[in-house]
């Protein structure tokens, strides 16, 4: 039984490394991933351009502005004076907000009213719009909370007393809200599961395109000897790539690991039997290469929208949140975040990592009977 | 190995149909037809590859349908496909059987080298397979396909796509194997390969319809004579023979004919005269003995004939 396994493994790992093509898929790509999810990929949101468009032009309307630029947030690009400016800046995608005082603005403070300016917010990301109007709300209120307490002076002639509220924050696991730490270690899960899925299911249908299966299947090889010899290799492979992006994601991003790697490999390997059983199935559907990519990408592209590797699963609807507890990347992904973020081990992890095992267990023994029975 | 009533459908389709049959050991045993006859479909079910729709068989003595893993020990199987790794070398594809087939480890450098030496590729051991040429792919699966010196081997169209050559330097190693007592059970559909045989079974559209040594094909199965005939224009004076009384077929073959008829000896006049009649003096008519291809064309001629007779009567 050894020697037959071993012989497939050397011969698979043999066929993976010559080909520079699969070479380069499998220690570029992960590289890939990781610079575009470190430094492109970034939903941060700061230096916000923006144009003032200032009709009031008074003491009042040059203070509100100020506390735009000076916060992190804003950045005053362009100072207009007509709407035709207004327009062409926010078509041509120049500044993504206008903050807009009409005439009067000054007066209206002045004269201890409530004095209205305007925000204009290109919105066509929705998502970096809502984040601009909340810092712009909280800019406002600060000024709000800052002219009461000047008011209240200028009124009492000494320093106001009066009951407040000072919220103090600080963000566990990630203290400068930096998207790459959310997204590095997810990124192990996105360049493993293509990688495993393709290679398993194009192993198989390569070799029956070639017509070597057959040869196999003349032989004495026993199907679960050639399950065994094709699946080693490639969960070798991920392995690696794990172990890759974990370096580059920790050494060179900065991306916090606080739990243990073994921990991590032992779980990735629970995920593996998953993602494996998956690639085996496909390939017992598929004849030809092209049908196995196909069938790749009919599994991968909406398990990986349902993970919540892009999307919180907390934002999708109810229905959809249920039905994402069927998804395996769903599980994989909080514990990845909850080893290197969080730094938890099974304690918390448990639950994921017996669901994992469990879809495992199942996914792999039903993809092997089925591939028995299509070796006839 | 003995068959009895094997029958292999697929849907509604019957590939193969209640065919019977028995090889002895160290015999080459010709399975013939053209393509599409059920050939492949029968040394699948053989090897185990298809599990048979009805019938029973043994090969080299275990049964087909329970003991498949103690027949895939003893069998070789090649087919048209030289099934090797492409981006494997010369050696890392024997290295790869040599560890499918267990092969010990003292006698595997061994093997290694008498399946080079055989095949005659020495100096490319270390090439990649996909760079050889048909014919030393060839000789290469072939080598593969009896690393662990099997009893019987089962070889699916062996020379498709082989140039005439090596085609026959290939029959010869085929045939010093089964004079070391190797049985040898092969398809094929070019008919001059049969007369290398030592038993032969014709299938067609899944039955067999004659079996028998080269010889007994010739004699038995051959009711009809075969005349030669030698013209001008022979294309043109095929289909003039064809309408003669007493001919039942001809047949392009070479640069000549070859007309079947019922009896040669009122046949060969017919043509003579013919001949005679529109001036032609430079033709020669001789009776001839069959080729196998002859007989073939005849038999298959025949069986559709019967059946299409068998239809009308329905």
């Amino acid at each position: 039984m050894f020697e037959r396994i071993k012989a497939i493994i050397v011969k698979e790992f043999i066929q993976v490394l010559r080909d520079p093509r699969m070479r380069l898929t499998i220690f570029v790509t992960p590289v890939i991933q990781i610079l575009v999810f470190g430094y492109a990929a970034n939903t941060d949101v700061r230096d916000i351009p923006v144009a003032v468009y200032d009709m009031d032009n008074t003491l009042q309307s040059r203070r509100l502005i100020r506390a735009f630029t000076f916060s992190d947030y804003f950045h005053a690009r362009y100072f207009i004076s007509n709407d035709r400016e207004q327009n062409d800046l926010i078509d041509r995608g120049r500044v993504s907000a206008v903050l807009r005082f009409d005439r009067g603005f000054g007066r209206d403070l002045e004269g201890n009213r409530t004095a209205q300016f305007q925000i204009i917010l290109d919105a066509t990301d929705s998502n970096t719009a809502g984040i601009t109007l909340s810092y712009a709300n909280q800019i406002v209120a600060r000024y709000n909370a800052d002219a009461l307490k000047e008011r209240a002076a200028i009124y009492l002639k000494k320093a106001a007393a009066y009951p407040s509220v000072d919220m103090r924050d600080r963000s566990w696991f990630n203290a400068n809200l930096e998207s790459k730490n959310y997204y590095i270690p997810g990124v192990i899960c996105l360049v493993i599961t293509v990688m495993t899925l393709i290679l398993t299911s194009m192993a198989v249908v390569r070799e029956k395109e070639i017509g070597t299966m057959e040869q196999l299947i003349v032989s004495p090889l026993r199907p679960i000897e050639l399950i065994l010899g094709k699946l080693a290799p490639f969960a070798v492979i991920a392995l690696v790539e794990v172990l890759m992006i974990t370096v580059v994601g920790t050494w060179w991003f900065s991306v916090p690991m606080h739990g243990s790697v073994l921990l991590l490999l032992a779980c990735t390997m629970i995920y593996l039997l998953t993602i494996l059983g998956v690639g085996l199935f496909i390939s017992t559907l598929s004849s030809t290469q092209q049908e196995a990519m196909m069938s790749t990408f009919l599994f991968f592209f909406p398990a990986n929208l349902l993970s919540g590797f892009m999307y919180p699963i907390a934002n999708m609807p109810a229905a959809i949140q249920y039905l994402t507890y069927l998804n395996p990347l769903r599980y994989y992904l909080v514990i990845l975040r909850g080893i290197f973020l969080k730094g938890v081990g099974m304690a918390v992890l448990w639950p994921q990592v017996a669901a994992l095992l469990l879809y495992g267990l199942v996914v792999i023994t039903l993809s092997s009977l089925k591939f028995r029975r299509t070796l006839g | 190995m003995e068959v009895r009533d094997l029958e292999k459908k697929f849907g509604a389709f019957t590939a193969v149909n209640r065919v019977s049959f028995h090889v002895r050991r160290g015999e080459i045993f010709g399975f013939l037809g053209p393509n599409g006859a059920g050939k492949s479909t029968t040394i699948r079910v053989l090897c185990g590859i298809l599990p048979p729709t009805s019938g029973s068989g043994t090969v080299d003595g275990f049964d087909i349908r329970r003991e498949q893993r103690r027949i895939k020990q003893h069998i070789g199987y090649m087919s048209q496909k030289f099934s090797l790794y492409d981006d494997l070398t010369v050696e890392e594809n024997i290295d790869f059987y040599s560890g499918i087939y267990r092969i010990p480890e003292a006698e595997k450098n061994g093997r290694e080298e008498e399946i080079i030496r055989t095949a005659g590729i020495q100096e490319f051991r270390t090439r990649l397979t996909r760079h050889l040429s048909g014919g030393w792919k060839q000789r290469l699966a072939l080598g593969c396909a009896i690393i662990h010196r099997p009893r019987i081997i089962f070889l699916d169209e062996p020379t498709s796509g082989v140039d005439p050559i090596t085609r026959a330097s290939f029959w010869d190693t085929i045939k010093r194997m089964a004079a070391g007592g190797v049985t040898v059970f092969v398809t094929t559909h070019y008919m001059d390969e049969a007369e290398n045989c030592d038993r032969m079974a014709l299938i067609y559209r899944g039955s067999i319809i004659a079996m028998g040594t080269p010889s007994e094909m010739k004699t038995e199965f051959m009711r009809d004579d075969v005349l030669e005939i030698q013209a001008p224009g022979a294309e043109e004076w095929a289909g003039r023979i064809r309408r003669l009384e007493g001919i039942k077929e001809t047949a392009l073959f070479g640069s000549g004919i070859h007309a079947v008829a019922a009896d040669a000896a009122t046949a060969e006049p017919a043509i003579r005269r013919l001949f005679d009649a529109a001036g032609e003096a430079g033709y020669s008519v001789k009776k001839i003995v069959p080729s196998l291809e002859d007989v073939f064309v005849s038999l298959i001629e025949a069986y559709d004939a019967e059946k299409g007779e068998d239809r009308r009567g329905a």
